[in-house]
């Protein structure tokens, strides 16, 4: 056992219990290899990983310190946080609304309700303006609380 | 817990020794730039196990309504997507049809909680990923399976939030079936997430006695003690947020999401899913509620539902033939029941009309074992469904002629549509021309 778990590197359980993950994977994989459409998963599937570890997360992480750059000199209150925590929010619904917001599926809406799609880009930037200045407004009552002591 | 990370040369043992050796020493140019870049000192074992945590504690919540949603669809009357799934599915049974909104609640769930926990997914890929950046990739032949099952983990719930999230706005950019995708996409990261659970939940427990929730300002946040998975920095910058902050802007994000997306299923809210295709109302009027597919998409022509439609009810070689005024004629139901859709919406709605079970006697058939609905549509998917005998004999198991006190209009059914309590929209036949009721 202890021979096993040297050359290993963890208890036996570990390596039986990944065994089980990449069985249930590989017979996924065997079941829709004759699927025309098996190539266009397996690129979704790994090009999701690829757009947020290579992609989302270094624009993201850059855009964070350019931030910190520029503002993290400023006085106190910092307004560092009160930028970032709009942007996130404005980012975040960005991308978890992005087909509406981009009219991605507007054909499709279309063709299926009848009903002519909204435009949701301008509700959007009017969520994210809103957040911003929430934002902003919570920044100049702290500076002014601030002068007031 | 140990004092410091094991140095990057540090010989391992695992065998074989020399090729973890020779991968540790060749660090390719760019590696030891990568782990200086890291400068945020909150990342660390307590933050990275405390958005564990909240996962642990709701992905199985998405994953079992999801399932749910497979068995509501009726995999016993081979009506669930995919239809051939091998022997890896959860057991099936006969969906109830109580409580009425159990279907609702489910899907509802499913999609909500989904897009929910789309920040605490995307915080805890922040807070863990420097070790995507480690060198070297692995230590042992353990330490490289893992990694790869985190390949798995990683690409499932993103393949899944990612598919998911288009599917209900409508965008099949994909080109592949989404059923069948989401359906094994669910399973390989159900498997993944299994693994990663059992090997990291003793890690998870540890790592939760660190700093706790303890309030602490941004200038007194320090990182937490060097740990062995390397989460925390080597060469921490100043704190900019506290760990408190961090976890706040992330619940901060799962309530602004949960706010505009809430309304797609509850009724008074509606308007506030601003930016989902589901967040409106056709018209204000009494048939005004969300439809998916519109009597011009169906193809259904006003020529077919105007005075000459009939209604041909079977049940072995008996046939009776009704119009629509001597269906009004029967006993009449109204019941309060939802529909809900499978992409994340629903409404709850008063509905009128005859008792299937009504219908079912006219023909005979008391106690049927199935009853198959056919419409008058064509073409899609959903033009015929089949319920089993608890749906059809469910006192508010309904062919509706009318809805809040009007006629169904044309986009809801007209001249007489399925509503039958938990049962999935799709399968609430519109248009209805036959019922053929069987054993």
């Amino acid at each position: 056992m202890a021979e096993f778990r040297r050359a290993y590197g963890a208890a036996p359980w570990h390596l039986l219990l990944l065994a089980g993950c990449f069985a249930v994977t590989g017979w996924i994989a065997l079941r829709l290899a004759g699927e025309a459409s098996a190539l266009r998963m397996l690129l979704w599937f790994l090009g999701a990983v690829i757009a947020h570890d290579l992609v989302l997360f270094p624009v993201y992480a850059s855009l964070d310190r350019a931030l910190r750059r520029a503002l993290g000199r400023a006085g106190a209150p910092s307004p560092l946080n009160h930028v970032r925590v709009p942007a996130l929010g404005a980012g975040l619904l960005f991308l978890v609304y992005l087909p509406g917001i981009l009219g991605l599926g507007d054909g499709t809406y279309l063709a299926a309700t009848g009903l002519a799609p909204r435009a949701l880009l301008g509700r959007w930037l009017a969520v994210s303006g809103a957040l911003l200045a929430a934002s902003a407004l919570l920044y100049a009552a702290r500076l002014l609380a601030r002068r007031a002591r | 817990m140990p004092a410091s990370p094991p140095p990057p040369d540090d010989a391992p043992s695992a065998a074989p020794a020399a090729l973890w050796r020779g991968l540790a020493r060749h660090r390719p140019p760019g590696v030891d730039a990568a782990d200086r870049a890291w400068r945020s000192p909150v990342r660390g074992p307590w933050l990275t196990s405390v958005l564990g945590a909240v996962l642990l504690a709701t992905l199985p919540l998405v994953i079992v309504t999801g399932l749910l949603d497979w068995i509501a669809y009726g995999p016993r009357l081979d009506q669930a997507f995919p239809r051939d799934v091998g022997w890896l599915h959860p057991p099936v049974f006969d969906w109830p049809t109580r409580p009425a909104w159990l279907f609702r609640v489910t899907q509802g769930l499913h999609v909500t909680l989904g897009i929910v926990l789309v920040p605490v997914v995307l915080g805890k890929l922040w807070s863990v990923v420097p070790k995507l950046f480690d060198w070297p990739p692995a230590r042992s032949a353990a330490q490289l399976l893992e990694r790869l099952s985190l390949l798995l983990l990683v690409g499932g719930i993103l393949f899944q939030t990612a598919t998911g999230l288009l599917n209900i706005q409508y965008a099949y950019l994909f080109g592949f079936d989404f059923y069948t995708a989401h359906w094994y996409g669910a399973w390989i990261f159900t498997a993944a997430l299994v693994t990663h659970v059992a090997v990291k939940l003793p890690r998870l427990v540890t790592a939760l006695r660190g700093p706790g929730f303890v309030r602490t300002p941004v200038e007194r946040t320090r990182p937490e003690p060097a740990d062995p998975d390397g989460l925390v920095a080597r060469r921490p910058g100043p704190a900019t947020m506290s760990r408190r902050g961090v976890l706040a802007l992330v619940g901060g994000g799962a309530l602004l999401l949960a706010a505009l997306t809430v309304g797609q299923s509850v009724d008074g809210l509606r308007r506030t899913a601003l930016l989902l295709p589901r967040g409106r109302r056709i018209d204000d009027g009494p048939t005004g509620f969300p439809v998916n597919r519109s009597v011009a998409a169906a193809g259904v022509t006003p020529e077919q539902t105007g005075p000459g439609w009939r209604l041909t009810l079977r049940a072995g070689n008996r046939t009776v033939t009704l119009d629509r005024a001597r269906l009004l004629g029967l006993a009449q139901h109204t019941a309060v029941l939802p529909i809900a859709c499978v992409e994340g919406w629903s409404t709850s709605q008063t509905w009128t009309g005859v008792r299937l079970r009504d219908l079912a006697a006219l023909v005979g058939a008391a106690g049927p074992a199935t009853a198959r609905v056919r419409s008058l549509e064509r073409a899609g998917l959903f033009r015929e469904a089949v319920l089993h005998g608890g749906q059809v004999t469910d006192p508010d198991a309904l062919l509706a002629l009318r809805v809040n006190g009007v006629d169904l209009s044309p986009d809801h059914g007209y001249p007489a549509r399925i509503i039958v309590p938990a049962l999935p929209g799709v399968h609430c036949t519109k248009w209805v021309a036959e019922i053929v009721f069987d054993g």
